[in-house]
């Protein structure tokens, strides 16, 4: 039993440590000060960059955030604090249902909502795909954190005669932000690579994206199309761009785990 | 919660704190408190004893109503503060637990730092002014006998405190509001003898100024520490009497098997 | 009745009631022994009884050894903590009545050598009345029966009548004539020390009375009619 363990182990471990070690290898020679700084070159011309993308991102993940964030957190905090029956069970019902749902399925809805009668591919719809794909995790993380508070705060804050969203807002949340933040950030995380869904709302651009209502390049769609074209100049852009991907994943998920490793809410 | 008031909501002319008549709670369809009738003294210390799941914390917890907030709990009969029904329609919870406070079995500070927990209360309350916090905080530190032990470092967390310390903590938290009664439920039980014996003598010193009611599963300590005991079994009160009576002399043979050991 | 769940507990509180009785036994028959030994004029039952004075002392500190350490190990309360406290005392009055004992055969020995002035049948009526008030007494302490208790309470009267009688009547016989005197007075003695073994088991009666009722009618001036 235990060696069928170790092996398991070191067969997740080395996958991980093989995928880093290739992506690596592949994309650190494209790796370079141009890639951070440049837009795309047409085929053949040297010293392209992705910083369309990697702002594209950025703003892409803004606006998820923007949507995201307060609708899974306030949603959170009425499951875990005022549980009420069936409409609790309906929204985490819901929540659960969401989570299920392919991304590419979000991704045609928010087209056929946002970009089709507008007539343009937008930041804005890209954003708001990835901001519906958010909501699930942001509010079951929320709650989960916010269950983990031990029941003992809440009533110590209430005997102290504090009304209960007092409780709520004063106590409980505080007590539970820790967990709750990095909650967010790993639900942003996971949205942040996500590419279906931002084919047919944020498209792509092979310049910069002003303003939130024109199409954006993005480092999913780049890798997707640089990856497939037949030229080996934008294969190792599209190397460094996954890279630089699972790189913003993994410092994230670093970050989580270091956050967390702090000071729990829990008392001794 | 489905509330049934008796007609007490008018003044009785009694020395007692707090007056409970025919007070009967059940959750759903059991049973947790039966027509429990009891006065507490005003500025004495009022002990409830008795055996497991006998009803002493549902009792303790009718008192300032924190049994609000469970489901499927029914509620009848009448608890009178100062002659006030609290469950009267008038009655503002929020209020009321200024007045009644409590200190729960595992010691509970907020996870803040330890000025904030006690200043806490009184800023749910409305109370901004910093120098007023301040003196507030510090008078009810000294009241729980904490003060000087915490005096150089108001900034630091809560939790870094031992746990008798935190214990003190939660009770000057609860002073911090200045209430007139103080409910303690067994208030010492994780607590070491030192600890335990440090909190029996706030207790003592507590209770010219506070009335108090302490829920404990302790005989003796309940014997050291009150005045009056009062024995519940299966949800009933079965004696209630000054406390040397009922360590001496009970009336009923039902507590004096309890007081004795008698467990059956 | 419910037993203590703790059953070393209930043992040792039983053996405590049975080492009380055992020594109020023992006492009982002391008393006995020495009055045989003034009727009979018996110098050796005297010495015998003067002797076995040194088991009802063991007895004594074995009761208050037990007493103590349940009270210091087991914190007892309501009809525990009278129980033990009641022993204590018991035991007190036990060992005093042990003493007259002895003084009472000391006296016989001194008796026995001299030529008798009257027929002692006073004291044994007396001795047994003693013997009766000291018998329920320590009845009542095992049965926890508050009304024998009080009955003795209430027969202490008679004791301390009859002694007063004797007093006189020796009183009397040494003014008659003076060369009884010492003989006298040592039966004036033992009179006394019947009249302190009453006493003592009103003592014990009252204790009775406390350990089952919880109230104390000690130093009271008169028993009361009921409880």
């Amino acid at each position: 039993m235990f060696a069928a363990t170790v092996a398991a182990t070191a067969t997740v471990l080395g996958i991980l440590l093989f995928l880093l070690g290739y992506l690596v290898w592949q994309g650190a020679s494209a790796l370079s000060l141009d890639f951070f700084t440049h837009l795309p070159t047409p085929v053949g011309e040297a010293g392209g960059g992705m910083a369309n993308a990697l702002v594209g991102s950025a703003k892409l993940l803004l606006v998820a955030a923007v949507v995201g964030v307060p609708v899974g957190f306030l949603g959170g905090v009425y499951l875990a604090e005022y549980d009420g029956g069936r409409v609790a069970f309906a929204v985490r019902y819901a929540a659960d249902v969401l989570n299920g749902i392919p991304s590419i399925v979000i991704g045609i809805t928010v087209y056929g909502l946002l970009v089709v009668p507008f007539g343009h591919f937008s930041t804005l719809a890209g954003g708001i795909a990835l901001g519906l794909l958010m909501i699930p995790v942001a509010l079951r993380t929320t709650e989960e954190f916010l269950r983990l508070v031990p029941d003992t705060l809440r009533d110590a804050s209430l005997a102290l005669g504090a009304p209960q969203w007092v409780t709520v807002v004063r106590v409980v949340i505080p007590a539970g932000m820790r967990g709750i933040l990095t909650g967010l950030l790993l639900s942003l995380a996971r949205v942040a690579g996500e590419t279906a869904p931002l084919l047919f709302t944020a498209l792509s651009n092979r310049y910069w994206s002003p303003g939130w209502l024109q199409p954006t390049a993005s480092l999913p769609v780049m890798i997707f199309t640089y990856a497939i074209a037949p030229y080996d100049d934008w294969h190792h852009q599209a190397w460094a761009a996954a890279l630089v991907l699972l790189a913003i994943v993994l410092g994230a998920n670093v970050v989580a785990r270091l956050a967390l490793g702090g000071r729990s809410t829990a008392q001794t | 919660m489905n509330m049934a008031s008796s007609t007490l909501a008018t003044a009785e002319v009694s020395s007692a704190k707090i007056v409970v008549r025919d007070l009967t709670v059940r959750y759903g369809s059991t049973l947790a408190l039966d027509r429990v009738a009891l006065d507490v003294g005003d500025r004495q210390v009022t002990a409830l004893i008795g055996p497991s799941g006998c009803g002493k914390s549902t009792f303790l917890r009718c008192l300032n109503r924190m049994n609000d907030h469970i489901r499927n709990i029914r509620i009848e009969g009448s608890v009178s503060l100062d002659g006030v029904s609290i469950y009267d329609a008038a009655v503002d919870p929020v209020e009321l637990r200024r007045r009644v406070g409590m200190v729960f079995q595992k010691s509970n500070p907020f996870p803040k730092s330890i000025f904030d927990n006690v200043a806490f209360g009184p800023r749910v309350h409305g109370l901004r002014d910093r120098v007023e916090l301040r003196e507030i905080v510090e008078r009810s530190l000294r009241q729980a006998a904490l003060w000087d032990e915490v005096k150089d470092r108001l900034d630091r967390s809560a939790l870094d405190l031992s746990g008798g310390q935190q214990q003190r903590l939660c009770i000057a938290r609860a002073l911090a509001v200045e209430p007139d009664v103080l409910l303690m439920d067994e208030p010492a039980s994780a607590l070491d003898p030192i600890a335990t014996a440090k909190i029996e003598e706030l207790i003592h010193e507590l209770k010219t100024q506070y009335t108090i009611v302490i829920v404990t599963h302790n005989m003796q300590q309940a014997a050291r520490v009150s005045d009056t005991t009062a024995y519940f079994y299966l949800g009933r009160l079965v004696e209630v009497g000054p406390t040397e009576q009922i360590f001496t002399n009970p009336s009923r043979p039902e507590t004096e098997d309890y007081v004795t050991g008698r467990f059956g | 009745m419910r037993l203590h769940t703790d059953r070393t507990y209930e043992l040792q509180l039983e053996k405590l009631r049975s080492s009380v009785l055992e020594m109020g036994g023992l006492v009982e028959d002391q008393i006995a022994q020495a009055m045989r030994a003034l009727t009979t004029r018996d110098r050796d039952l005297a010495q015998a009884t003067i002797a076995r004075d040194h088991m009802v002392n063991r007895l004594d500190v074995e009761i208050d050894d037990l007493a103590i350490k349940l009270l210091a190990l087991h914190q007892p309360a309501a009809r525990d903590l009278r129980l033990i406290t009641t022993a204590l005392k018991v035991t007190t009055d036990l060992e005093r009545i042990g003493d007259l004992a002895e003084h009472i055969a000391e006296r016989a020995q001194e008796l026995a050598v001299e030529l008798p002035i009257k027929p002692t049948i006073d004291l044994p009526r007396m001795a047994d009345l003693a013997r009766g008030m000291l018998h329920r007494s320590l009845d009542a302490f095992v049965r926890e029966d508050e009304k024998l208790a009080l009955s003795v309470c209430s027969a202490d009267d008679t004791i301390d009548q009859l002694h007063e009688q004797l007093f006189c009547d020796l009183i009397s016989f040494m003014a008659d004539d003076p060369r009884t005197v010492s003989r006298a007075m040592r039966l004036l003695f033992v009179s006394k020390y019947l009249e302190r073994v009453g006493d003592h088991a009103t003592n014990i009666a009252e204790m009775v009375i406390f350990m089952v009722k919880g109230r104390s009618i000690r130093h009271l001036d008169r028993p009361p009619r009921d409880l």
